[in-house]
C-alpha cells in the first residue's frame, strides 16, 4: 500500500483548508450557487435530487482497513449508515450536508484519502485492475504506475480546465478487468524484450457516444510514461471541441481525426516536450513500487481446501480466483445481495471486511469496476473461517459475475439527470433470475437510468438503459457487449419497455440462449456466433 | 485593465494586436492570442516580442494554459498577460504555466489572491515556474 509521506500529506491537507474556507464562504452567502458551484465539483460535491451527494475517490481501488473503516465511520456519522461503491472504484454518500462537507475531507485526509478532481472536467480518479498484485497472469503490478499519475495529474496545471472530463486506467495483465478500452486512455503494462513498457489505448468511451479506444502505441517505454500522457492530454486541450458538451470527450476528437493521425499529433507533440524533465525519475519509480512490495506470503502452504460444507462450496467455485502464489487464493466479496441495491454496503459490513481484511488479508481491500470488493490474498486455508465472517454479515452472496451480479448506477432515486430507475429493475432482474442463475453462469447485466451510460450498459452482454417516452419510464434492451479485453458494445435489439416487460424480456432472451448454446458456451459467446435475429423472435414474437 | 502584475519591467502600453495582423506586420511587440488560436506560429518572432496576452472567454476554457506553457518552453521571457474571465481560483494554474500579469474583467479581491497564491506548499509535476516537482524534492 502506498503511504503519504510530508510532501503528499501537506498538499491533501490544504485542500481541506481551502475547502473549509469555500463552503463557508457559500454558507455566509459571500458566494452564490453559481459560484461555488465549480468549487465544489473538484472536492467530488454534486447537488442531487435530495441532497449533496460527495464522491470520495478511491485510487486504483486499493485500501486498508483503517481507510475502511473511516469510511464507515463517514457513513454513521455523516451520512445515513451506507455508502455506495460506484464502477470507477469511488465510493459515493448520497445525503450529505453542506455543513459538514469540510469535516468529512479532514477525517479523510486524516487516513491518507481525499475527494480532489473525483468531479469536473479533469483527469479523474485513475482506475486499475482489482487483481492487482495477485493475479496469476500479471505481467507487472500496475498500481505504483497508477500512483505516479495520481500524483501527477492532481492539480495539474495545464489539464484542470479540459474541454471534458477524462478517465484513465491502469492494467497489468493480457485480462482486462479494468476496462481500459473504454476509458479516455487505458494503459496496458507489457514487457518487450526484458524491458517494461505500456500499450496505449486512446479514445474510448461510453456516454451517448459509446466507443471502443484505439491502440496508438503498441510499446510506450516506461522511463518516458508521463511525458507521453503530457503529450497525449496537451493534443486534446488544445483541439478538444469545446463548443458542444456532447462532442467535448476525446473520443470524438480522436474519431474525427482518425486515430493515426491523432497519434501522429500525440508524436510530434511528445519530441517537443520530451527534452523537458516533465517524466519521474527511476528513483521515484522505484520509490513507489517499494510501497506495493507482495506483503510476506508464507511458502510452503497446502493448495487444498475442505469443500464439505457445500454452500461454502458454492461461494468458493464462484468467487474465489488463482493467486499467484501458491497456498493463497483471491476472495470477491459480492455487494450484489439479491433485493439489494447494487454497490451498497452498510457502516457495518464495511467495518467487517476492514476487520477480515486486517486477520485474513494482510490488511488489503481493493474495489473493482463491477462494484464489488476484494480481499486480494487469502490463505486458502482460511477461506473457510472468512466465508463465515462474510456469511454472518450477509456478505457471502455467492454471484459473482452471474446473474444477479448486476451494475446499475443510482438512476432516478438519486440521481438528477435520470430519465428513469436503475435500482428496482436490478432489484427485479436479481429475484427472478437468481434461482436460475448458476445454468448460463458467466452473465453482466448493466442497467443506467439515462444515456450517460454510469451503468456501463454498452458493455452489458446485456444492457438496459432506462429512457423517458412520453413521461413514462421506459426500458431498452441491449445484448452483446463486452468490457473485457474482446471489448464490444452492446446494441438495442428494438422497441423498450415498461419495467416489468424488460423482466420479461430477458427472461425470453435467457431461454432463447439455453436452446441455442454449445456446451459450456457463455451468453455472450452464443450471441456472437448466432447474432441478434432468434433473440429478438424470442422477445418480440 | 491589468491588476496584477508579477514582473519588474515597464508594462508595455502598445495594445496587442491579433495574431494574423501581429504576423503581416514586421514591427509590432505586443499581440493578443484568442482561445483556439496556434501560438506555435510565434515562435519565429519570440525574440522581438514583449507581449503576449492571451484571451479567456470563459474560466471554462482551459487552451490558454497550453498555449502559454508552449511559449515559455520555446524560451519566450517577455510579457504573458491572461485577460479575460480570470478568476481567484484559476491564478495559481496560470502562475505555474508561466503567465505573470492578469487583466481579469472582474476586480479580484487582494486577501483572496493572496491566499490562492500561497495555499501550496508543493507541486506534483514540473511546469513552466521553475518549482520543482515533490519528486525532484524527494530525490535531489
Ligand atoms: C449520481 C450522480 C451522477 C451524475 C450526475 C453523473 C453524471 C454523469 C454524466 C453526465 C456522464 C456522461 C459524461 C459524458 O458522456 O461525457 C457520466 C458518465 C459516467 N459515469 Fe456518472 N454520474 C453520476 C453517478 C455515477 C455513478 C454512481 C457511477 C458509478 C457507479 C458513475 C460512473 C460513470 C461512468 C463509468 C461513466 C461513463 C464514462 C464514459 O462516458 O466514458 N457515475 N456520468
Ligand atoms: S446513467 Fe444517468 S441516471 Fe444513471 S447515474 Fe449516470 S447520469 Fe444518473
Amino acid at each position: 500500500m502506498y503511504r503519504y509521506d510530508q510532501y503528499d500529506q501537506a498538499i491533501v491537507d490544504a485542500r481541506v483548508d481551502e475547502f473549509r474556507d469555500q463552503v463557508a464562504r457559500r454558507l455566509s452567502g459571500e458566494f452564490t450557487e453559481d459560484q461555488f458551484k465549480p468549487l465544489r465539483l473538484k472536492n467530488g460535491l454534486y447537488l442531487q435530487l435530495h441532497a449533496y451527494m460527495l464522491r470520495v475517490a478511491i485510487p486504483y481501488g486499493t485500501l486498508d482497513g483503517r481507510q475502511m473503516r473511516m469510511l464507515a465511520h463517514i457513513a454513521r456519522k455523516y451520512d445515513r449508515d451506507y455508502g455506495h461503491f460506484t464502477t470507477r472504484q469511488n465510493i459515493q454518500y448520497n445525503w450529505i450536508k453542506l455543513e459538514e462537507a469540510g469535516d468529512i475531507l479532514a477525517d479523510l485526509a486524516s487516513v491518507e484519502m481525499h475527494a480532489i478532481q473525483t468531479s469536473g472536467n479533469c483527469i479523474r480518479n485513475i482506475s486499475s485492475d482489482q487483481f492487482a498484485g495477485a493475479a496469476a497472469d500479471e505481467v507487472g503490478d500496475p498500481r505504483p504506475w497508477a500512483e505516479l499519475l495520481r500524483q501527477w495529474s492532481t492539480f495539474h496545471p495545464e489539464f484542470s480546465y479540459l474541454p471534458r472530463k477524462f478517465k484513465i486506467a491502469v492494467v497489468g495483465s493480457d485480462t482486462d478487468r479494468a476496462a481500459i478500452q473504454l476509458h479516455d486512455i487505458g494503459l496496458q503494462l507489457v514487457e518487450q524484450g526484458g524491458e517494461l513498457g505500456f500499450k496505449v489505448f486512446v479514445g474510448g468511451g461510453m456516454g451517448r457516444t459509446p466507443i471502443i479506444g484505439a491502440c496508438i502505441k503498441d510499446f510506450l517505454p516506461a522511463r518516458h510514461f508521463l511525458s507521453y500522457q503530457e503529450a497525449i492530454l496537451r493534443v486534446y486541450n488544445r483541439y478538444g471541441r469545446r463548443d458542444n458538451i456532447y462532442k467535448a470527450r476525446i473520443k470524438i476528437l480522436v474519431t474525427e481525426l482518425g486515430a493515426e493521425e491523432f497519434a501522429r499529433q500525440v508524436e510530434a507533440e511528445w519530441r517537443e516536450i520530451l527534452p523537458l524533465g516533465i517524466d519521474a525519475p527511476v528513483a521515484e519509480i522505484e520509490r513507489i513500487e517499494g510501497f506495493f512490495a507482495p506483503p510476506p506470503f508464507e511458502t510452503g502452504l497446502a493448495d487444498d481446501v475442505d469443500l464439505s460444507d457445500p454452500d461454502f462450496a458454492v461461494w468458493v467455485k464462484q468467487n474465489v480466483h488463482a493467486h499467484k502464489v501458491p497456498g493463497y487464493a483471491i476472495a470477491t466479496i459480492s455487494l450484489k445481495p439479491v433485493g439489494g441495491i447494487p454497490g451498497d454496503a452498510s457502516s457495518a459490513q464495511i467495518e467487517r471486511i476492514a476487520d477480515l481484511a486486517e486477520r485474513y488479508s494482510f490488511d488489503e481491500i481493493r474495489v473493482t469496476h463491477a462494484q464489488n470488493l476484494v480481499l486480494p490474498h487469502v490463505r486458502k486455508a482460511d477461506l473457510y473461517a472468512l466465508w463465515q465472517g462474510l456469511r454472518d454479515a450477509d456478505l457471502a452472496n455467492a454471484n459473482l459475475d452471474l446473474a444477479s451480479d448486476i451494475i446499475a448506477c443510482p438512476g432516478l432515486d438519486y440521481c438528477s439527470l435520470a430519465n428513469a430507475r436503475s435500482i428496482p429493475v436490478a432489484q427485479a432482474l436479481a429475484e427472478r433470475l437468481a434461482p436460475i442463475e448458476r445454468d448460463p453462469g458467466e452473465l453482466k447485466i448493466k442497467i443506467s437510468g439515462c444515456i450517460n451510460a454510469c451503468g456501463h450498459h454498452h458493455a452489458g452482454h446485456i444492457g438496459i438503459l432506462g429512457v423517458d417516452r412520453k413521461g413514462e419510464e421506459n426500458y431498452q434492451l441491449l445484448l452483446g457487449g463486452s468490457g473485457a479485453e474482446d471489448a464490444s458494445l452492446a446494441k438495442i435489439i428494438g422497441p423498450g419497455f415498461t419495467q416489468d416487460g424488460v423482466v420479461e424480456a430477458v427472461d425470453k432472451v435467457l431461454g432463447r440462449y439455453r436452446e441455442l448454446r454449445t456446451d459450456g458456451e457463455r451468453f455472450l459467446d452464443t450471441y456472437r456466433r448466432v447474432g441478434v435475429d432468434p433473440f429478438k423472435a424470442a422477445v418480440y414474437g | 485593465m491589468v491588476e496584477l502584475r508579477f514582473r519588474d519591467d515597464a508594462a508595455v502600453d502598445e495594445p496587442g494586436t491579433t495574431l494574423d495582423g501581429f504576423l503581416d506586420q514586421s514591427n509590432a511587440t505586443a499581440v493578443r492570442i484568442e482561445a483556439g488560436e496556434d501560438v506555435r506560429r510565434l515562435l519565429p518572432f519570440l525574440d522581438r516580442l514583449r507581449l503576449v496576452e492571451i484571451a479567456f472567454p470563459t474560466y471554462r476554457d482551459g487552451r490558454g494554459y497550453s498555449a502559454a506553457r508552449i511559449l515559455r518552453e520555446a524560451g519566450y521571457t517577455g510579457e504573458l498577460r491572461a485577460a479575460g474571465d480570470v478568476l481567484v481560483d484559476q491564478l495559481w494554474f496560470m502562475r505555474r504555466t508561466g503567465f505573470d500579469s492578469f487583466a481579469p474583467e472582474k476586480a479580484l479581491d487582494p486577501a483572496a489572491v493572496e491566499r490562492a497564491l500561497n495555499r501550496y506548499a508543493s507541486v506534483y509535476q514540473r511546469a513552466a515556474d521553475g518549482r520543482p516537482p515533490v519528486w525532484k524534492l524527494r530525490h535531489g
